[in-house]
């Protein structure tokens, strides 16, 4: 055996495999999801008039390699286009790599895709798989049917889900007649039933509100700590990071640009928080204490920049101790921009 | 070949599968558009009246198709030397046979759009064969008023027609009606598979289907050679009711074919079958190594 001897014990608990499987089964508890220079290329087809066409070889993941292990939780960023979906569609089996090597619990996702889905749990944040005109049990029954899922397991997970995600009132309602908030929930619960490994979560929280993501967060965050799934999600939002994951991957033009706890990515990228304070009246820039800046004037209108590591609680003070403060609000640092900040510093050093 | 193809997968897949879901893929496939349709039944009784209404529509859109014939046939007595009898069993065949194919799957035409919005995807992270579910998708029970119409006008056929019975004619009527089925699934899986390369290319099926239907409501002494030539070796149509059609009334067929041709339509669906299945897997492969 090649693994080191830590990971024999956990070795034994794999299942029992056939006798060729057997070392695949032991890199499956290692490294549960393994990409080793997995690489995704797309020819693109790009109309420059009538009828005439320009192709382009585009290289949506670039010989990507990263393992992640069971029970993690892994925030997966970057910018549009970055590649992050594509990496997820070869995880989830619907996307054949271009080469590469990738599996997910000892499984080759494209060439068993069906096997794969038994095992694992995918939740599109904008295109629902529940079925609208029907009430939400309605689709938990489809689930419960399509899958397999023996009886006692399905009604044990499906209360825990209700339970947790608070779906009691829901499950008798059309879905058509959800809130954005209600039916992210409902999906969440749909891709849980039958006890995936692994939960891939595309965009979660886009367009939720402050509740609907603290209840989604929260819901999470227990999955992931009492049942050990191991979740892999995509976002833009910076505090779906800050409050689940412990460990960040940030991927760009198809290569993983960083790799580590969201700690170390501030760090790279120092990622600043933003004050926007407006005044009674047009003043010149405030005179701030370091390290917060005035970064903008508009008229009234005055935006502070300060790093994300400090309370704002000290400067607000201060601003309305001095100034005629009439209304402020706080901006949290973006993704793209700590991306940005890092990219800029990476560049300078 | 094709089946060998799908057979030695179908094991591979099986042998990898979990214990106790050691499936073929026909039987799980069958077992997905079964629950998935469903859904889509459930779904449609939640506006009950609604169903009513476009169930009514689609039959009686349908039979102003034969109405169209009723009225041309009060102007003549005989279209391309066949009676209105004849030429409303020609009709009922292809009426029945196009009725359960776009009963059973014709909202694959559908396929292009979920191709293009991305949600195509999400029947991909599912534990079923997607052609299953690409078919039940959206699956429509209002288009029984098609099977309807083409049952009630081949009912009429059957009633006036003067046809020399024997058993082997008989016999014909059933195997001729679920190869018919078979050869416009066939184009229906075809059709869906050539949009997972040209997404809104449903108005090009809608060409056989549609199209190819109201064609064989017709005699084939109607058209030219050609074009008979084309629905009979091309795109094999003819199987549907023409061929077995003309040996039934003991009418000649224009391309002096021998008579036991009457007798293969069940060969030409599953040879239609066959290539309609290597065209969705070509298809599938495109879009799984493409995207979209």
């Amino acid at each position: 055996m090649t693994d080191t001897a830590g990971t024999s014990e956990t070795a034994d608990r794999a299942e029992p495999g056939a006798g060729a499987e057997a070392s695949a089964a032991v890199d499956a508890v290692a490294a549960f999801i393994e990409l080793d220079g997995v690489e995704k290329v797309f020819d693109v087809r790009k109309k420059t008039g009538f009828l005439k066409r320009e192709r382009r070889r585009v290289r949506a993941v670039d010989g990507l390699s990263f393992t992640v292990s069971r029970g993690e939780m892994v925030g997966y960023i970057g910018p549009n286009g970055a590649g992050k979906s594509t990496t997820i569609k070869m995880l989830t089996g619907i996307l054949t790599p271009s080469g590469g090597r990738l599996r997910v619990a000892g499984i080759d996702p494209s060439r068993e895709r069906t096997r794969l889905a038994h095992r694992i749990g995918v939740v599109f944040g904008q295109r629902t798989t529940l079925w609208w005109d029907l009430p939400l049990i309605d689709s938990y029954r489809l689930m419960h049917r399509m899958y397999r899922i023996p009886d006692a397991r399905y009604r044990e997970n499906l209360d825990r889900c209700v339970e947790l995600l608070q779906l009691r009132d829901l499950l008798d309602v059309p879905v058509r007649q959800l809130s954005l908030g209600q039916r992210m929930r409902g999906d969440i619960a749909a891709a849980l039933l039958h006890d995936p490994e692994v939960l891939y979560l595309d965009e979660p929280t886009i367009g939720l509100d402050v509740v609907s993501k603290a209840k989604v967060r929260g819901f999470l965050r227990d999955l992931n700590a009492e049942r050990g799934t191991t979740v892999l999600l995509t976002t833009h939002d910076l505090q779906d990071i800050e409050q689940l994951c412990s460990r960040v991957m940030v991927i760009d033009h198809g290569r993983l640009m960083y790799d580590g706890p969201l700690a170390g990515l501030h760090e790279a990228g120092e990622s600043e928080r933003t004050l926007v304070v407006d005044l009674e009246r047009e003043l010149p820039p405030i005179e701030a204490p370091e390290p917060a800046r005035v970064v903008r004037v508009e008229g009234p209108r005055q935006w502070l920049a300060f790093p994300a590591s400090a309370s704002a609680a000290g400067l607000v003070a201060r601003i309305a101790a001095e100034y005629p403060l009439v209304d402020l609000s706080v901006r949290e640092p973006d993704i793209e921009s700590v991306i940005a900040k890092m990219y800029a510093e990476r560049a300078g050093a | 070949m094709a089946e060998a193809a799908g057979a030695a997968e179908a094991a591979g897949a099986g042998e990898a599968a979990e214990p106790g879901v050691r499936r073929g893929r026909v039987v799980e496939g069958v077992r997905a558009y079964g629950l998935i349709a469903g859904m889509w039944i459930r779904s449609t009784m939640a506006y009950r009246t609604s169903f009513a209404l476009t169930t009514f529509g689609n039959f009686a859109m349908t039979a102003l198709d034969f109405v169209a014939i009723l009225l041309m046939f009060s102007r003549v007595d005989a279209l391309g030397g066949y009676s209105l009898a004849e030429v409303a069993f020609l009709y009922g065949l292809s009426g029945v046979s196009f009725g359960l194919a776009d009963l059973s799957i014709g909202s694959m035409e559908r396929l292009g759009r979920r191709v293009r919005d991305g949600t195509l995807d999400t029947l991909l992270v599912r534990p079923a064969p997607v052609l299953a579910q690409v078919a039940a998708d959206r699956f429509a029970l209002r288009r029984l008023g098609r099977v309807v119409q083409g049952l009630l006008v081949l009912g009429y056929a059957l009633t006036v027609v003067d046809i020399d019975w024997t058993a082997a004619k008989l016999l014909l009527m059933p195997v001729t009606l679920v190869s018919g089925a078979g050869i416009f699934a066939a184009v229906f899986v075809a059709a869906a598979a050539f949009q997972f390369v040209a997404q809104d290319a449903s108005e090009v099926s809608n060409a056989f289907t549609y199209g190819g239907t109201t064609m064989l409501q017709y005699p084939p002494t109607v058209f030219a050679l050609d074009l008979v030539r084309g629905a009979t070796f091309v795109v094999p149509l003819a199987f549907v009711n023409w061929l077995p059609a003309s040996y039934v009334l003991g009418r000649p067929y224009p391309l002096d074919l021998p008579g036991w041709v009457a007798f293969t339509p069940p060969l030409a669906a599953a040879a239609c079958c066959a290539l309609a299945g290597l065209a969705w897997r070509a298809g599938l492969r495109s879009y799984r190594s493409t995207g979209n």
